[in-house]
C-alpha cells in the first residue's frame, strides 16, 4: 500500500516544493526515504494528513490522545529507518551473499552515488560482506565532482561583486584555488549564507531587496528540481536581485563516461556491476540507465539509500552476475518507477537546457552532462549577470582524486591521503564532503589501514 | 548598599546603550537594579570589585568559559542558564564541588534590557538552584555590530574531595565508559531554533548543572578514572580527546547509545550525527569495569542521570581510534568534527 501511495504522489504534484515544507510532512518524505522535494502538495498540510493519505491510517488513530501529533510522526519515522538498519535482517542478507558468492572469483561493485559511499562506511555494511565483495567508490558527490575554476568564480562573485552569496552547507568548505574556500572569504568579508532550501534564498533576496543575491545551485537531478521551482518563483513574481549560478549536473553521461573510460584502458579494475543512484532515479526515473546492460553489458540496480538497501542489492547483482545475467533491475521500488516523476522533468526541461559539455573535477569535460539556464531565463542568470574573469585554476599536484573519482585507485593509494590531505586541509575535492570517497575512508574506516606512527 | 532613590527605576522597555558601559550613573543603576537584584548574594553585596572569602580545605579548581550562542534564548534554556551550567560543570567535571562563580558581561549595544533582565532572571535561577552563587563581576557594553546581543563569560572555583584522582589521562585498558543520558538535544533544539528549521517536534536543550550527580557518582565509586561534559563537538571530540590523553583506544556500541527519537529524526533529515552534536547537561564517566555497575545503577538514581547507559570499553590502541559497532553489525572509525557540522545536500 505505501508503495502505491507513495507512487500517486511522485506522479503527481512537484510545486509544492516551494512551498516550506511542515516539518512533519518533511519526516514523512524522509519516512519514505524520498527526497522531501518529491512528495507533492504537502502544502499547508500536517504531518498527520500527509501520513494519513500515503498509509491510509485512520485519521481516529491519529487523534488518538496517547500520540500527539508529533510523537506519532516520530514514532513512525524512526520504525521506518530502524527497519532498514536491522541488524538481524542485514545478518540474513549477508549470509545469503556470503552463500551465493563464487569464491574464485571477484566482485566488483561500484556505488555510483555518494549516499551509498556513506552508508557503506557509516554503517560498516563492507564489514558484513565476504571479502571478494569489493566495493569501488563512483563519482556520484556533486560537491566532488564541482570543478575549482566554478568555485573560484563563486569566491570572486561573492568578494568582487559583494554579493550575497546562498549555499547549502556541505560547498562551504570545499576548497578552490590557493587553498580558499567560501569560509575563508566570508572571514574576508564576503557574504555568504548557508541555506538549507532554494526557499531560503528567494526569502533572502526578498529581505534585502537592494541587495544582488545569488544561488549557488549545485547537484544532480535530485536537486534540480528545487532550482526550477525557485527561478519560475522569481520569475513570476519579477524578483530581479535574484540569480542562480548553475551547475546541475546529469548523471547517466557520467556513468557513461567512466564505463567507457574503464573499457578504453581495458583495465583489470573492471567493475562487475553497479549500484545505480536512487534519490536521482526517483526523477529520472530508471529507464535512463538501460544503456549500461545494453551498451557496456554491466548489470546496474538501482538502489536505495539505507544500508539494507545496499545489502539487498548487492545480493541482487551477485546473483545476475552468478548467473551471467546483465538486467537492469529496481531495489527502491518504494520509490523509483520507470518513467520517474514525469512533472519534474517537464519543469527541468521547461527551464534548463543541457550544455554542450562540463567539466567534471576528475573526469574532465563531458559532452552533454550538465544544465544551463535556458536563454528564456537568461536575466536570472548569475553567470551572465555578473561578468567575471578567472586566472587559471590549478589542481593539486600529486592528488589522485581523477582515478579514486572513477574507481581505478582506492583513497589509501594516494601518497597524499592521511598525510597532507585530510579532512580539516582537503587538498583534493574527495576529501571534503562526508560523501567523498577520500573523506568517508578517512572518517570511518581508518582504522582498517593505521597510518605508521612515527 | 546605597539607597536607590539616588538613581531612577530602570526602564526595561529601554535598550543597552553605551552609557550603560560609560562608569557613570547609568552603568550604576544598571548593576544595581538588574545584576545585584537578581544575582543577590552576601558576597556580592559588598560591592567591592572583588569577592573575598576563605577557602575550605582542601585541592581548589578553577574554570573559565566563554559563552555565546544564536539564538540568546532557546527551547529549554538561553545563554544565562548555558553560562552558568557550563562552569559548574567544567569544575565539577574535576569531582570537584563548586563554590562560587564570577562573570563578565559584554552587551551589544541595542540589546533589549528585558532580553538582559531575563538572562540574568535565568543566570540567578540557575545559580540559586545549584546553590552556587555568582559572587563578582563585570559589565561592558560595546557598539552595535560589534559582539551579538550578549556574551557572558563565567569562571568558577571548587574543592576536590580527598581521595579523588579524576583527570582525562587516567583512561585504562579494560575500563568501562559510561554516558549519564541521550545525546545531542541541546545542539538540535538551538540549531532548530536557530535556522527556524520549522520542525513541529519537541527538541529541548538539556542544560543542566551536573554538580550533585558527579558528587553522588564521586560518593558512590571514588576510583573513577575520568569525567568530561561532550559538549562542543559531542560525544565524538571528547572520546576522542581522552581516547589521546591516556594514549588508548575506545570501542562503543551504537545501539547502546541513547539518543530521543526527535533528535535522531532531525539528525536523519539534515544528515547530521548525534555523536557530534553538542550537549549541556550529559557527562562520560570511565571507571575500571568491576564498578561500572554501581556507578550505572548511581547515575540512574539520580534525577540527572535516569537515561545513563554503559556504552563501551576502553581498549589498547596505539593509534588511539574510537571505534564504534554499528547498529547494522560492522566497525568505523569515531572522527573528530573537521569544523562545524554542515548538513549535506543529498
Ligand atoms: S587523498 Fe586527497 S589528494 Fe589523494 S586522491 Fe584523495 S582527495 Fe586527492
Amino acid at each position: 500500500m505505501m508503495t502505491t501511495a507513495l507512487k500517486y504522489y511522485l506522479d503527481e504534484d512537484l510545486y509544492a516544493l516551494a512551498l516550506p515544507l511542515t516539518g512533519g510532512a518533511e519526516a514523512i518524505c524522509k519516512l519514505f526515504s524520498v527526497v522531501g522535494q518529491n512528495l507533492g502538495d504537502v502544502k499547508g498540510r500536517s504531518g498527520d494528513q500527509v501520513l494519513q493519505k500515503l498509509l491510509g491510517v485512520p485519521s481516529a488513530a491519529l487523534e488518538s490522545p496517547l500520540h500527539n501529533h508529533t510523537g506519532l510522526e516520530n514514532f513512525i519515522l524512526m520504525k521506518y529507518i530502524d527497519e532498514f538498519r536491522d541488524a538481524a535482517v542485514a545478518k540474513q542478507l549477508a549470509a545469503a551473499i556470503a552463500c551465493e558468492v563464487d569464491p574464485a572469483r571477484q566482485y566488483r561493485l561500484m556505488e555510483f552515488c555518494g549516499g551509498h559511499t556513506h552508508a557503506i562506511f557509516r554503517y560498516g555494511v563492507a564489514d558484513l560482506l565476504p571479502p571478494n565483495v569489493v566495493f569501488v567508490h563512483g563519482p556520484g558527490c556533486p560537491v566532488c565532482v564541482l570543478p575549482m575554476a566554478r568555485l573560484d568564480h563563486t569566491i570572486q562573485l561573492a568578494l568582487e561583486h559583494e554579493v550575497m552569496l546562498c549555499s547549502y552547507g556541505d560547498l562551504l568548505r570545499v576548497p578552490a584555488s590557493h587553498g580558499q574556500t567560501l569560509l575563508s572569504a566570508k572571514a574576508q568579508g564576503a557574504d555568504v549564507r548557508m541555506i538549507y532550501s532554494t526557499q531560503d534564498a528567494l526569502g533572502l533576496a526578498r529581505a534585502h531587496p537592494t541587495r544582488q543575491v545569488v544561488l549557488f545551485a549545485i547537484g544532480f537531478e535530485t536537486t534540480t528540481p528545487p532550482t526550477a521551482v525557485a527561478l519560475t518563483t522569481a520569475a513570476a513574481h519579477a524578483l530581479e536581485n535574484f540569480s542562480i549560478f548553475c551547475n546541475h549536473l546529469l548523471t547517466p553521461p557520467a556513468l557513461r563516461a567512466i564505463l567507457t573510460a574503464s573499457f578504453d584502458v581495458n583495465s583489470p579494475l573492471g567493475i562487475d556491476g553497479i549500484l545505480g543512484p536512487s534519490h536521482v532515479s526517483t526523477i529520472i526515473g530508471s529507464v535512463p540507465y538501460q544503456f549500461v546492460p545494453d551498451e557496456f553489458g554491466i548489470p546496474l540496480v538501482i538502489a536505495g539509500f539505507e544500508p539494507l538497501d545496499v545489502l539487498h542489492s548487492t545480493l541482487m547483482l551477485v546473483r545476475q552476475i552468478n548467473q551471467g545475467g546483465c538486467r537492469l533491475e529496481n531495489q527502491y521500488q518504494r520509490a523509483v518507477s520507470s518513467e520517474g516523476n514525469r512533472k519534474a522533468q517537464a519543469l527541468m526541461q521547461d527551464v534548463f537546457v543541457v550544455r554542450d559539455q562540463f567539466e567534471w573535477r576528475g573526469l574532465g569535460r563531458l559532452p552533454h552532462s550538465a544544465l544551463a539556464l535556458h536563454p528564456r531565463y537568461a536575466a536570472f542568470d548569475a553567470e551572465t549577470r555578473f561578468a567575471v574573469t578567472l586566472p587559471t585554476s590549478t589542481e593539486t599536484k600529486g592528488c589522485e582524486c581523477a582515478q579514486v573519482l572513477r574507481g581505478q585507485l582506492k583513497p589509501t593509494d594516494c601518497t597524499l591521503f592521511g598525510r597532507a590531505c585530510q579532512p580539516d586541509h582537503p587538498l583534493g575535492a574527495c576529501m571534503v564532503s562526508a560523501e567523498g570517497a577520500c573523506a568517508a575512508y578517512w572518517h570511518y574506516g581508518r582504522f582498517r589501514t593505521p597510518p605508521e606512527t612515527n | 548598599m546605597p539607597p536607590t532613590f539616588i538613581h531612577p527605576a530602570l526602564d526595561l522597555n529601554g535598550r543597552v546603550e553605551l552609557r550603560h558601559g560609560s562608569g557613570g550613573r547609568a552603568m550604576a543603576q544598571l548593576i544595581e537594579q538588574l545584576f545585584w537584584r537578581t544575582l543577590d548574594n552576601e558576597l556580592l553585596r559588598q560591592g567591592n570589585d572583588q569577592a573575598l572569602f576563605q577557602p575550605p580545605p582542601g585541592r581548589l579548581v578553577i574554570s573559565t568559559d566563554a559563552h555565546v550562542i544564536t539564538p540568546l534564548l532557546f527551547p529549554g534554556g538561553d545563554i544565562g542558564h548555558l553560562s552558568v551550567h557550563g562552569t559548574i560543570n567544567d569544575v565539577a567535571m574535576s569531582g570537584a564541588r563548586p563554590l562560587y562563580l564570577a562573570a563578565a558581561f559584554i552587551l551589544e549595544e541595542g540589546l533589549p534590557l528585558s532580553d538582559l533582565a531575563h538572562i540574568v532572571a535565568s543566570m540567578a535561577q540557575a545559580a540559586n538552584a545549584a546553590g552556587v552563587p555568582v559572587i563578582t563581576g563585570d559589565t561592558k557594553v560595546v557598539e552595535r555590530g560589534k559582539a551579538d546581543g550578549c556574551f557572558i563569560t563565567t569562571t568558577g572555583i571548587g574543592v576536590v574531595p580527598e581521595g579523588v584522582m579524576i583527570s582525562g589521562e587516567r583512561a585504562t585498558a579494560g575500563d568501562a565508559i559510561l554516558v549519564s543520558g541521550t545525546l545531542g538535544d541541546h545542539g538540535i533544539a538551538v540549531m532548530a531554533a536557530r535556522e527556524q528549521l520549522g520542525l513541529e517536534m519537541e527538541l529541548i536543550s538539556d542544560s543542566a548543572a551536573l554538580h550533585e550527580l558527579v558528587a553522588a557518582m564521586v560518593a558512590a565509586v571514588p576510583q573513577m578514572h575520568c569525567l568530561r561534559d561532550p559538549t562542543r563537538g559531542g560525544m565524538a571530540a571528547t572520546l576522542n580527546e581522552l581516547a589521546q590523553q591516556s594514549q588508548v583506544g575506545m570501542q562503543i556500541k551504537e545501539s547502546a547509545i541513547p539518543v530521543r527519537e526527535p533528535v535522531r529524526g532531525v539528525c536523519e533529515l539534515l544528515g547530521l550525527d548525534p555523536l557530534h552534536v553538542a550537549n549541556e547537561g550529559k557527562l562520560i564517566a570511565i571507571c575500571p569495569a568491576d564498578h561500572a555497575q554501581r556507578l550505572l545503577a548511581t547515575m540512574r538514581a539520580h534525577p540527572l542521570g535516569q537515561d545513563a547507559a554503559i556504552i563501551g570499553e576502553v581498549v589498547e590502541d596505539r593509534h588511539c581510534f574510537v571505534q564504534l559497532h554499528t547498529q547494522l553489525g560492522g566497525w568505523r572509525v569515531v572522527d573528530w568534527l573537521g569544523g562545524e557540522q554542515l548538513p549535506r545536500i543529498c
